[in-house]
């Protein structure tokens, strides 16, 4: 399965070369040319039956990770936490270390040694460490030097009745995405971009949307979702289980009205499962691709995954279908639809006007 | 017979305190090999004989937990999460992210998840989540779930076993399936040797929570002297020197009230006299194993701890060194060869 694939890759945000490799090698055979920019995004480019507009597809390659930043005297690991990662879910987990994937684990004080307070207390991130088996500082340094990017070690499995868990389901769900709508034709030009660094700040995404400078862009995600015990419904962000969620407004960008509408519309028609997103924290890709040039109608469709950031995030396999299922009839609808493509066309030419 | 295999199965295997038989079946399969007689018995103690040539000599026990510690269901919810309540002692702090399986009707996949930190009650920010306030998300819906989990099921660690820096090993439950990996290290070596003593090996139960296995089953067995093998805390950045050993610098020997001193004294000799690394810990009371139940059991057993050191006990993750596993069991068997008038020396105070 290609999510399980894509799972089992590591790219923590600067090091997404697996990534970008094994990708480049899946959607050789669907697009005219690929292009590898200077920060690491891929741009897959697809020409279209009438290339009169651009339309953008993005996902990001890039994982929230660790990387090496220390050694103590007796060959323990001091890490850094790539992304935005919950401390309180580090103690007692298995990291892969390097190129090399050295076993690791992030060690924790045994509950037998542990005073009152310290059971009270949640470790920082500054404060753990990652044994890797080494016994002196040199052997560390050795066997993993300074930088060396570590992910989470965890498995894909899929459980319950419909449920996967994996690590970096947010976004290897849409770069799966992106691979399959890669293997239809379109009216438009398609850009496809495997974006880099989107989990320290959206940076891949920048340098893509400016070289690409599409008239419409969707952003395909894994967003968070809370439908957990010990939460209020309000609260929930999305429910695992009812489907692509869109987003209306998130911390980063207030999504294109129309457009999000238009999807909505196009889901259902065609009896595809969708929610809005209740809540607006996080945010994605989309805040960026909106503000390129002269601004981008810009909208994302995300696959909802509770414990989003961990080594254990699950989604439902059901949800991950909606998504992608919506993405492509879009796309299509894109295609067919005159009145769509005619309002494009009005704010093409008023782009024009402007710059004459 | 590989060692690090035998580790790899055993660590394996389930058996969350008093929930043992399973895992002891397959225990008893595994020393059937080397023993006389094994059998199992009604706490899922598996203890095995192997026979010395005088009849009339002397028992020496060799115990190692094969319990490990877990949790059992105490509530299903309708959408399909459960609560858990742990069964021996598990530090809540390790358990937000864990995956565990559940013992059913079938097992199935279970996944501690953690409430996003932007959606925690202001009160509980910066503290530590209770295991009765985790959930297990299951991905069934409630009513699916409760046709295959009920009230009481057992839920164990869900670990992968992996080697670690080429000698070491990490995974779940080395605590204290590295000391059962060391019983059978102990009867290889001890297979052409030719004992005077009867040799008593018990893989015991339930020591995570009432220690009621070797209790029972020393009454039962009465041996001249024990020895318990358990395992005990690996240096780690936050631990003091007299409170953790180095891993792969040999067993822990324990010296103190709880240990017999003329056994800990030929333990110190069997060491060097053979280029047996070992590492001594002082315990002032309580040894926190085996060790405390045995000495006071029926009129009262000669006991000797040894301790494999591991690193991050209690948790999925728990790493050993294999030397360490050796460096016992060597220890251990040349313990056992002494003829029955040499171990009388040593026990009589």
């Amino acid at each position: 399965m290609l999510i399980k694939e894509l799972t089992d890759l590591n790219g923590v945000s600067g090091n997404e070369k697996e990534v970008r490799d094994f990708i480049k090698d899946k959607i050789n055979n669907f697009c005219d040319t690929i292009k590898i920019d200077s920060i690491g995004n891929i741009i897959a480019y697809k020409k279209g039956i009438n290339s009169k507009f651009k339309v953008m597809l993005s996902a990001h390659m890039d994982e929230v990770g660790f990387i090496v930043s220390g050694h103590t005297d007796k060959g323990f690991l001091k890490f850094k936490p790539v992304g935005g990662i919950d401390d309180r879910i580090l103690p007692g987990k298995r990291v892969l270390v390097g190129k090399k994937r050295l076993c690791g684990v992030i060690g924790s004080k045994p509950i037998h040694q542990q005073e009152k307070d310290e059971r009270e207390k949640i470790s920082k991130v500054k404060n753990l460490y990652i044994d890797i088996g080494a016994e002196s500082k040199d052997e560390a340094e050795k066997l993993a030097p300074l930088g060396e990017f570590i992910s989470f070690d965890s498995e894909f499995i899929e459980f319950g009745k419909n449920s996967i868990k994996a690590k970096a389901l947010d976004d290897r769900v849409g770069c799966a995405v992106l691979i399959e709508a890669l293997k239809n034709s379109f009216e438009f030009d398609l850009y496809a971009c495997f974006t880099v660094q989107e989990e320290v700040g959206l940076r891949g995404a920048q340098v893509a949307a400016y070289n690409v400078m599409p008239d419409v862009a969707l952003v395909i995600e894994g967003t968070t979702c809370a439908d957990v015990p010990n939460v209020e419904p309000y609260e929930y962000s999305t429910i695992q289980g009812n489907g692509a969620a869109l987003t209306i407004m998130d911390r980063t960008c207030i999504c294109d009205k129309e457009l999000v509408q238009f999807l909505h519309d196009v889901a259902v028609k065609n009896n595809i499962k969708v929610q809005y997103k209740q809540t607006t924290s996080g945010g994605n890709d989309s805040g960026q691709i909106q503000r390129t040039g002269t601004g981008v109608k810009t909208a994302s469709i995300s696959v909802p995954c509770r414990y989003i950031h961990s080594p254990v995030s699950v989604m439902s396999r059901s949800d991950y279908e909606s998504v992608e299922r919506l993405t492509i009839a879009a796309l299509n609808q894109m295609s067919k639809n005159k009145d769509f493509l005619k309002s494009l066309s009005k704010l093409t030419s008023g782009k024009e006007q402007l710059t004459k | 017979m590989n060692i690090i295999k035998n580790l790899e199965y055993l660590s394996e295997l389930i058996g969350v305190a008093g929930f043992e038989e399973n895992a002891a079946e397959k225990v008893a399969e595994l020393f059937k090999d080397y023993c006389d007689t094994v059998k199992v018995d009604k706490f899922f103690n598996v203890i095995c004989l192997k026979k010395g040539y005088n009849k009339s000599a002397k028992k020496l026990m060799i115990t190692a937990h094969i319990d490990e510690i877990g949790f059992l269901v105490n509530s299903i919810d309708e959408k399909g999460f459960l609560g858990i309540t742990n069964v021996g002692g598990i530090d809540s702090k390790i358990l937000l992210a864990q995956e565990v399986i559940i013992h059913g009707r079938q097992d199935i996949i279970g996944i501690i998840g953690a409430t996003p930190p932007h959606l925690l009650k202001p009160e509980d920010v910066g503290k530590p989540i209770k295991i009765r306030d985790l959930r297990v998300d299951t991905g069934f819906e409630g009513v699916e779930l409760k046709k295959v989990v009920s009230i009481g099921d057992t839920v164990s660690f869900k670990s992968k076993f992996s080697i670690m820096n080429d000698l070491k090993a990490s995974g779940k439950s080395f605590d204290n399936r590295a000391s059962v990996a060391c019983l059978l290290e102990i009867l290889r070596y001890l297979r052409e040797v030719n004992h005077e003593n009867d040799i008593i090996l018990v893989a015991s139960t339930q020591e995570e929570t009432t220690v009621v296995g070797v209790t029972t089953a020393s009454y039962a067995i009465r041996p001249d002297a024990a020895i318990v093998i358990d395992t005990s805390h690996g240096d780690i950045p936050d631990l003091s020197k007299d409170y953790s050993s180095t891993p792969g610098k040999g067993p822990e020997i324990s010296i103190g009230p709880n240990l017999h001193p003329k056994m800990v004294t030929k333990f110190f000799e069997l060491g060097r006299e053979n280029g047996i690394s070992f590492q001594k810990m002082v315990e002032a009371g309580d040894t926190g194993t085996e060790a405390w139940a045995t000495q006071v059991s029926a009129s009262g057993i000669p006991t000797a701890l040894l301790s494999i050191p591991i690193r991050y006990m209690h948790t999925a993750v728990e790493t050993v060194n294999i030397e360490d596993i050796k460096y016992t069991a060597r220890l251990v068997a040349e313990f056992a060869k002494m003829n029955s008038e040499e171990l009388v020396e040593v026990l009589c105070l």
